[in-house]
């Protein structure tokens, strides 16, 4: 597939301004967005894709999707070229597009140096003309100082999960057992040893409701993954792990009117299926993401797994563990016993999800005929704002 | 833990778009923002409407009263355990804030609060929340 002719660009907007010392950096990347779409005869709810690069204050796309109350986005990039950004953003638009993954993308760029604006990837500082005055995250000044932390915003979720579907630390508890259960097998994870229900709730409390071991590990380390054409793994020795469908969604606290008992995997969840052409009860294995017990417990009602409300029943008891329960789930010890490399564990998601897909996962956990597996993940807080992704991937015979 | 909760709030970065609130705080008044276009009251305050997308934005004083939507208590801090917590405001919006002068085990969801506009060290005063 080429994007020869699959892609138009339909409105173009240049700032008037020169010299802003009245307005911030997120105002104006919000005007530019709006003069793009006035010239192109289309409004903000008809962006369902959004493109940033470095010079978007505070947590990039996600600061700005928030800002500008972008309701449908179901496509992200914040490819960071420098200056060139915003024309391979074009490029990535039309292969977005193309490939079916929006229709309307929106690329935004924005900043004033004239006054203390710092370049990009700096801490944008105010300074210059507006001496005191910050121009970075837009949401700063009414977050950030109140020590929020992902412990503390995640149990904000679980506080607010358990108030209105009654939910348990119990329940929460067996996801980590869970993890135990395949981390012992794991001579790489960084916890190996087993635990009980008692174990965790039991554990320190670190921010009510989560306990020590609701948590993840803190890792060093890393994961590559590599994906080719499907001429090169044909040639290629290895067992081949087609991807099937890929979905993401921003979710972000839409001025206010937050929700914190889902998660973004609404989403981009169905997304995922939906292209796949499968549902929920195919999968055979699912790497889902574990910063907290609370997230992986949203994100299995928010997949489809079980009915919104019902996760702790669903993961109680064994549920997720490999052999035993309904959805074997992060079967080398997920972020919670195994790995969370540099914070970030999207990536062992995948890497366990293609293990298991290539029969190369541990034999104590590995899933009977496992043709058919989800990796999904979530990055920032689901407290707060973050960004949700989810893929679909078979082993092909 | 039976002991009132405090959390010394550092100062706030304030940007452009912001300066009026914190202005207005110094005054001891607690603004939202409100979209004269739409209606929506929305937080956190910013120049345009994130329902509607339109400019007619507007500062409006708020009581500042509410109910705890959820909180959490993060037990250890340099200062000592802390409530960090989302406020809905009586006008709808959800506010992060922290909930101070109350004790851990009293804290509920529900719960009737008010703004209180705490100092901070070399910065305007932000908002927090009390027990109604």
């Amino acid at each position: 597939m080429s994007i020869k002719g699959k892609a138009y660009l339909m409105g173009a907007y240049e700032h008037p301004t020169r010299d802003a010392p009245d307005k911030t950096t997120a105002q104006l990347h919000a005007e530019c967005a709006r003069g793009a779409l006035e010239d192109a005869g289309l409004g903000f709810d008809d962006v369902d894709a959004y493109f940033c690069a470095g010079d978007a204050p505070g947590f990039g796309a996600m600061s700005m999707i928030d800002y500008m109350g972008l309701k449908n986005v179901r496509h992200m990039d914040t490819t960071e070229t420098g200056g060139s950004s915003y024309i391979a953003h074009v490029g990535h638009a039309a292969q977005a597009i193309a490939a079916g993954k929006c229709q309307v993308a929106l690329i935004t760029l924005a900043g004033r140096p004239r006054n203390g604006g710092a370049r990009p990837g700096a801490s944008m500082a105010g300074g210059g003309r507006a001496p005191g005055l910050s121009d970075g995250a837009p949401e700063a000044g009414f977050e950030s100082i109140y020590g929020g932390s992902t412990h503390n915003t995640y149990g904000m979720c679980a506080m607010r999960h358990m108030y209105e579907h009654g939910t348990t630390s119990e329940q929460l508890a067996w996801i980590k057992v869970a993890a135990s259960h395949h981390a012992q097998w794991n001579e790489h994870a960084f916890l190996k040893n087993v635990v009980t229900v008692e174990d965790v709730v039991n554990s320190r409390m670190i921010s009510d409701p989560l306990h020590l071991l609701d948590c993840c590990v803190v890792t060093d380390g890393g994961g590559a993954l590599i994906v080719t054409s499907p001429e090169i793994a044909k040639s290629l020795k290895r067992p081949k792990v087609k991807l099937l469908g890929a979905g993401e969604a921003p979710k972000v606290q839409q001025g206010g009117k937050l929700d914190l008992t889902y998660s973004g995997a609404v989403w981009s969840g169905p997304r995922a299926f939906e292209e796949a052409g499968v549902t929920p009860a195919d999968i055979k294995y699912a790497s889902i993401y574990d910063s907290f017990t609370i997230t992986a417990l949203m994100q299995i009602e928010d997949l489809g797994f079980c009915k919104k409300g019902e996760g702790g029943k669903f993961v109680a008891d064994g549920g997720l563990i490999s052999g035993v329960g309904k959805l074997p789930f992060n079967t080398d010890g997920g972020g919670l016993c195994n790995n969370h490399p540099t914070n970030r564990g999207g990536i062992t998601k995948v890497i366990e999800a293609v293990r298991q897909l290539r029969g190369e996962a541990h034999p104590k956990v590995q899933v009977a005929n496992c043709d058919l597996a989800v990796a999904h993940g979530t990055g920032g807080s689901l407290g707060v704002r973050h960004g949700a992704a989810t893929i679909v991937l078979e082993r092909e015979a | 833990m039976s002991e009132l909760m405090t959390r010394p709030v550092p100062a706030p970065a304030v940007t452009l778009e912001s300066k009026p609130f914190f202005d207005a705080a110094e005054e001891g008044k607690f603004l939202i923002k409100r979209c004269t276009a739409c209606g929506e009251a929305h937080w956190y305050p910013r120049t345009i409407c994130p329902f509607c997308h339109s400019d007619k934005t507007v500062w409006e004083e708020s009581p500042g009263e509410g109910v705890v939507y959820s909180f959490s208590i993060l037990r250890k801090s340099p200062s000592g355990p802390f409530a960090l917590a989302y406020v809905t405001l009586d006008e709808g919006p959800n506010v992060l804030t922290n909930i101070v002068d109350v004790a851990p085990d009293a804290l509920k969801i529900g719960a009737r609060v008010r703004v209180k506009l705490q100092p901070t060290e070399g910065g305007p005063p932000v908002p927090v929340f009390v027990p109604a």
